[in-house]
């Protein structure tokens, strides 16, 4: 599973950073997370607001940092619809 | 020529966690702003009883003055600060930059600046979403001119300023920053919009082909606008407090210690220097609202004119050096000096006018 969360550096950011390693702790889902911080690659997918959260492929939440128990179930809905 | 890999999105399957029962918030609400208003009725007399009774301080020394200051403007200035910023992020679910994108976009000129503005206001923005809404917009077909004049009145004409202005200085002097606040950003927007100056905006943002991730929220029910709102108050109110207590600070050190009428010298209306001298100093300068909202309030007091004063406040509000770093990334260093430009232009005019009129 490849997780990417899109966005500048500020705060919310960060933030979000650290709440998924902390779903991905919880649901004992392996996966990859990489940080896209380069603006014409935040850009390029199209969010209008930062952080955004991005699961193989898909963005699944942007503007915002989803509780924990969100980001866990945006995991498991990922896992089920490949 | 960048090329976005294709996102697709996915709705999420599980109904949204953000919930509250609404009976919660029916009740909860009313009790809340009646024991918000109790406090806030009671606050001059504490802040006078907290400075001359319990730190025994002299009433009519300059420590004294200060004090009761700080102590009266700061609970004052927080407890508005949250009553506001949680009405306006409820005010805000409704409104999305993706929805604003696309009211914007292929939008004439004048209209589109109009209504860029006006739309500035109420749609949530974070200055670090800057860029990315940005390129979005201009990506979209939203004219460079539109997109200009949502960026200058999304930071100025912001909910805090206008409140908090608002219950400082009552309705019209709110009103009128409201007014002016848009019209600087429609006028700023046709200006720019006129001078044709695509070809100074960064050639990567023109070539960004976006990935069409556009994931539609699920539709927020009362309990999730009221969580809305609370989200906003952490978010908001827990980033801009020290801002506010150092801006509380500044002021009530001009309140206590610098002689009344000595603004007016620098500031008032007699010196024809004091707008343009108000604005270079501002434009560099950078605070939110809140924060700059106290020392204002001290200036006014200290004889400053109103119209210098709401000019600082503007310059320091909508041009900062750490907002120009960040569109750095998508505008030249010439297109930014012409909106710097352009903008305080706008301001300095209002500033005039202001002295002039009122």
């Amino acid at each position: 599973m490849e997780i990417e969360v899109v966005g500048p550096g500020c705060a919310n950011c960060r933030r979000l950073y650290q709440e998924v390693q902390r779903a991905l702790a919880q649901s004992g889902q392996p996966a990859t997370v990489t940080k896209v911080e380069a603006m014409e690659a935040i850009a390029a997918r199209g969010l209008l607001r930062t952080p955004g959260l991005v699961i193989d492929g898909r963005v699944v939440a942007y503007g915002r940092v989803p509780p924990v128990a969100e980001i866990v179930t945006m995991i498991t809905t990922a896992l089920a619809n490949p | 020529m960048i090329v976005a890999p294709a996102a697709r999105f996915v709705a999420p399957a599980a109904p949204s966690p953000v919930r509250t029962r609404p009976v919660v918030g029916m009740v909860a609400l009313p009790a809340g702003a009646a024991g918000w208003w109790l406090v806030y009725a009671q606050l001059p007399a504490f802040a006078a009883w907290l400075a001359y009774d319990a730190l025994g301080l002299a009433r009519g020394s300059a420590a004294g003055a200060a004090a009761e200051f700080f102590l009266y403007d700061t609970p004052k200035v927080l407890m508005l600060l949250t009553v506001v910023v949680f009405a306006v992020g409820i005010a805000r679910s409704f409104f999305t930059p993706e929805a604003t994108r696309r009211i914007l976009a292929g939008r004439r000129e004048a209209l589109g600046s109009v209504l860029a503005a006006l739309l500035g206001v109420v749609t949530p923005f974070c200055s670090c979403s800057a860029v990315p809404l940005f390129v979005g917009f201009v990506t979209a077909g939203v004219p460079l001119g539109v997109t200009f004049s949502f960026l200058v009145s999304a930071p100025m004409v912001n909910e805090v300023a206008l409140a908090l202005l608002f219950a400082l200085f009552g309705w019209r002097v709110a009103l009128l920053y409201a007014g002016t606040g848009l019209a600087v950003a429609v006028v700023s927007g046709v200006v720019i919009g006129r001078l044709h100056l695509e070809r100074w905006v960064e050639p990567w943002v023109y070539a960004v082909t976006p990935g069409r991730a556009v994931v539609t929220e699920p539709r927020r029910d009362w309990g999730g606008r009221l969580a809305a709102g609370r989200e906003a108050v952490r978010d908001i109110v827990g980033r801009v407090w020290p801002y506010v207590i150092a801006g509380i600070a500044v002021g009530a050190a001009i309140h206590g210690y610098v002689p009344q009428g000595f603004m007016a010298a620098i500031m008032g209306r007699e010196a024809w220097w004091s707008v343009p001298l108000a604005v270079l100093i501002g434009i560099p300068l950078y605070s939110n609202a809140a924060g700059i909202l106290p020392v204002v309030q001290a200036l006014l007091a200290k004889g400053a004119a109103l119209g210098t004063v709401l000019a600082f406040m503007m310059a320091v509000i909508a041009l900062s050096l750490p907002e120009m770093v960040i569109l750095r990334r998508v505008l030249t260093v010439r297109l930014i000096a012409v909106f710097v430009g352009v903008v305080a232009a706008g301001i300095l005019l209002v500033g005039y006018l202001f002295n002039v009129v009122l």
